[in-house]
């Protein structure tokens, strides 16, 4: 029973450290399309952030110093889209997938020229990144059947930025759903001509709304090489801001659903890893790749209707002329 | 009082047609330089020469005539994807599958050619350039039905497709199609009677003697495509209708244009002109089929046709600059190591940048510049 037990915690657990960088990277994207800004650059910005936070990191030995050179530079990959697709009233998309292309390349880049290890960064050492941290009372409950398992399993032993996850949705939806910024917000993204008649600046919105989804970003590029792993990889996002895009749309655009969606990801992917070559009842082997599949065939049939209905905000990917 | 009118009405007309040929002509040579200047700021930051690290470029592109071969067969490859996209483009839809429709048309290239040992070459050829589009078809025809019947958004559905096409083919190259007792995920290499013929081969039959490169026939089949996409676009009544919807989708309706049907036919067209591109690079070049071959030329496309202004012959010329980035990016690696190939993807996205979402911010101070 207790061996159930200990392996429904670890495959709980290894889902909420998955979920967690796609969760805060879709929560920065909510606020840039609640806005009315397509924001494609997910993944641009987690890798900016990366790659910052580990270089950083391993330069200075301090994590939160690489915590704080990832956002910078997540925010800024966000302000240069900003600047594109709001003061230029450029093609959103086209915007997004050029700093996802410009980064990649950039990343991988200025790793080989300062690090010489052909786009990695140092390993870090202990103090140069976030690590698991034992919550109070998790040896203690240790003997307690069921819940002390879950417990020291599931909820203890993961590193800060787990927990900040776990603590950016409530945040986002409150500010989403209770702050005047969030219905500033919600009203840019679905009539801005509204919003600017009522004397309210859409491109200061929009830019605050792109700041708040390079935050986010930032911490969890950050995430992914200075907590998850100990340094940066090229290419270490690994298509994660897409997930994230799909896991926002999945999730509605709104903060709840979307973490559900994120955890759903999160969970077909620890199943693909356990379950390589372990033949199932019924269906024998399932190829890993089909599985990894799964979170883009499910976002595809939400978007064709198929499972639910997945209604954008009204005014996104159309840029706002303010008429003179 | 009239005369005056008259007189602002033809100046107005004749800087308008000015500036039709001054924009197309000038602003993709505005946004390379700035493209190129901004680079030239990373190789400084880097702590490298600009200026040497440029010539080595244009020299390890255009050097000689095996660089030249090969700045072309990378070109080869540019040309189809950018044509893609920019087919999708008229019709005001963003293909961001071409890497992913690539993939599948290297899959109907890659089947062919391990069953068709000993067929005349001529056939082999016909037959693996109607299966190459097919496949490429194939796998844009979803998108674009979801796109036309559900609203579903083509950005997303065609992102997700690249993903799914990624995980369809290591499947089927790590499970099923893999060379028995081989470690790495490629099919067996195919019989030479189905390799395109190179390019130096045909030039010696010929009489001439060129550099050994890649360089082989889908290159003539590329340029070809290019003509068929131009007819298409501008002399055919489904090009109408695609520009039509492209420009004014209300409009369009009004017209008796339905645009289900015309967004169906024109992503079709542009998957199998993605999926053409195996041709090169499975059938030309590497003789099998092997992981993630289309190597990022899908997105390469995307600087392609924006560079190009979607017009073949702009999309042409742009490959050739795109194809010389890759050529001469390799070359200079060589010389100067702190230069990675990273750069050229650097490039390529401060192009996309530039030429694509920042085109409004050149556009018109240019514009009144020249009025």
């Amino acid at each position: 029973m207790s061996e159930t037990w200990l392996l429904v915690a670890l495959l709980a657990a290894a889902t909420a450290r998955g979920a967690a960088p796609l969760a805060l990277a879709a929560l920065g994207g909510l606020f840039a399309e609640r806005s009315g800004i397509v924001d494609i650059g997910l993944e641009g910005k987690m890798l900016a952030s990366a790659f910052m936070a580990a270089a950083t990191a391993a330069t200075t030995g301090s994590a939160w110093a690489g915590l704080g050179a990832g956002v910078a530079a997540s925010v800024l990959v966000s302000l240069v889209h900003g600047f594109a697709c709001i003061t230029h009233a450029g093609n959103q998309v086209v915007s997004g997938m050029a700093l996802n292309i410009t980064l990649s390349g950039l990343t991988a880049m200025l790793g080989s020229a300062w690090f010489h290890e052909g786009g990695q960064t140092p390993l870090l050492g202990p103090g140069a990144r976030f690590a698991p941290i034992e919550l109070p009372g998790a040896v203690t409950l240790a003997g307690v059947p069921a819940v002390g398992t879950v417990y020291r399993e599931v909820v203890s032993g993961h590193n800060l930025l787990v927990y900040v996850a776990a603590a950016a949705v409530p945040m986002v939806a409150w500010i989403v759903y209770r702050t005047r910024f969030g219905l500033r917000l919600r009203a840019v993204g679905e009539n801005p001509d509204a919003v600017d008649t009522a004397g309210i600046s859409v491109s200061a919105t929009r830019y605050r709304a792109l700041a708040m989804s390079g935050v986010l970003c930032g911490v969890s590029g950050a995430y992914l090489s200075i907590a998850h792993h100990a340094s940066f990889i090229r290419d270490m996002s690994a298509g994660k801001g897409y997930l994230a895009l799909a896991a926002l749309i999945f999730g509605q655009w709104r903060p709840w659903p979307t973490l559900g969606a994120c955890l759903l990801f999160a969970f077909a992917d620890v199943i693909q890893a356990r379950l390589q070559g372990t033949p199932l009842p019924l269906v024998g082997v399932v190829p890993v790749q089909l599985i990894q599949a799964i979170p883009y065939i499910l976002t595809v049939c939400l978007l064709a209707g198929f499972v639910g209905r997945a209604v954008a905000p009204r005014a996104i990917g159309v840029p706002y002329l303010k008429e003179r | 009082m009239e005369s005056a009118i008259i007189r602002g009405v033809r100046a107005s007309v004749s800087s308008r047609t000015r500036l039709r040929w001054v924009a197309p002509a000038l602003l993709p040579v505005i946004n390379l330089v700035l493209a190129l200047l901004l680079s030239a700021a990373v190789v400084r930051l880097i702590g490298e020469s600009p200026a040497r690290a440029l010539w080595l470029l244009a020299s390890g592109a255009f050097g000689s005539a095996e660089a030249v071969g090969y700045t072309l067969y990378y070109a080869t490859n540019f040309v189809f994807t950018g044509l893609a996209v920019a087919v999708a483009f008229h019709g005001g839809l963003f293909n961001i599958g071409a890497e992913g429709q690539a993939y599948l048309g290297g899959l109907g290239v890659g089947l062919l050619c391990l069953g068709a040992g000993g067929w005349p070459t001529a056939l082999v050829v016909l037959a693996a350039a109607v299966l190459a589009a097919a496949g490429g078809a194939a796998w844009a025809f979803v998108p674009a039905w979801l796109q036309a019947r559900r609203g579903s958004h083509v950005v997303i559905t065609t992102i997700m497709f690249n993903f799914i096409a990624s995980a369809l083919m290591t499947h089927l190259l790590v499970n099923v199609l893999i060379k028995p007792g081989q470690q790495s995920p490629e099919t067996r290499e195919f019989d030479p009677s189905t390799w395109l013929p190179q390019l130096h081969d045909v030039a010696r039959s010929l009489g001439w003697e060129i550099g050994r490169s890649p360089l082989n026939l889908s290159l003539v089949v590329a340029l070809a495509a290019g003509a068929v996409v131009w007819i298409y676009l501008w002399h055919t009544r489904w090009g109408y209708e695609l520009r039509a919807l492209g420009y004014n989708e209300t409009a369009a309706v009004y017209g008796g244009i339905r645009p289900a049907t015309t967004v169906i036919v024109a992503m079709s067209i542009s998957g199998a002109l993605a999926g053409l591109m195996s041709l090169n690079e499975v059938m030309g070049v590497q003789h099998r089929l092997l992981l993630n071959f289309p190597g990022g030329a899908g997105y390469v496309g995307i600087a392609v046709a924006l560079m190009g202004r979607n017009h073949p012959l702009g999309i042409v010329l742009a490959a050739i600059l795109l194809g010389a980035l890759y050529q001469g990016g390799s070359e200079l690696s060589f010389d100067m190591p702190t230069l990675t190939r990273d750069m050229v993807v650097v490039i390529q996205g401060l192009i996309i940048l530039v030429c694509g979402a920042l085109e409004h911010a050149l556009r018109r101070p240019l514009e009144a510049f020249v009025r």
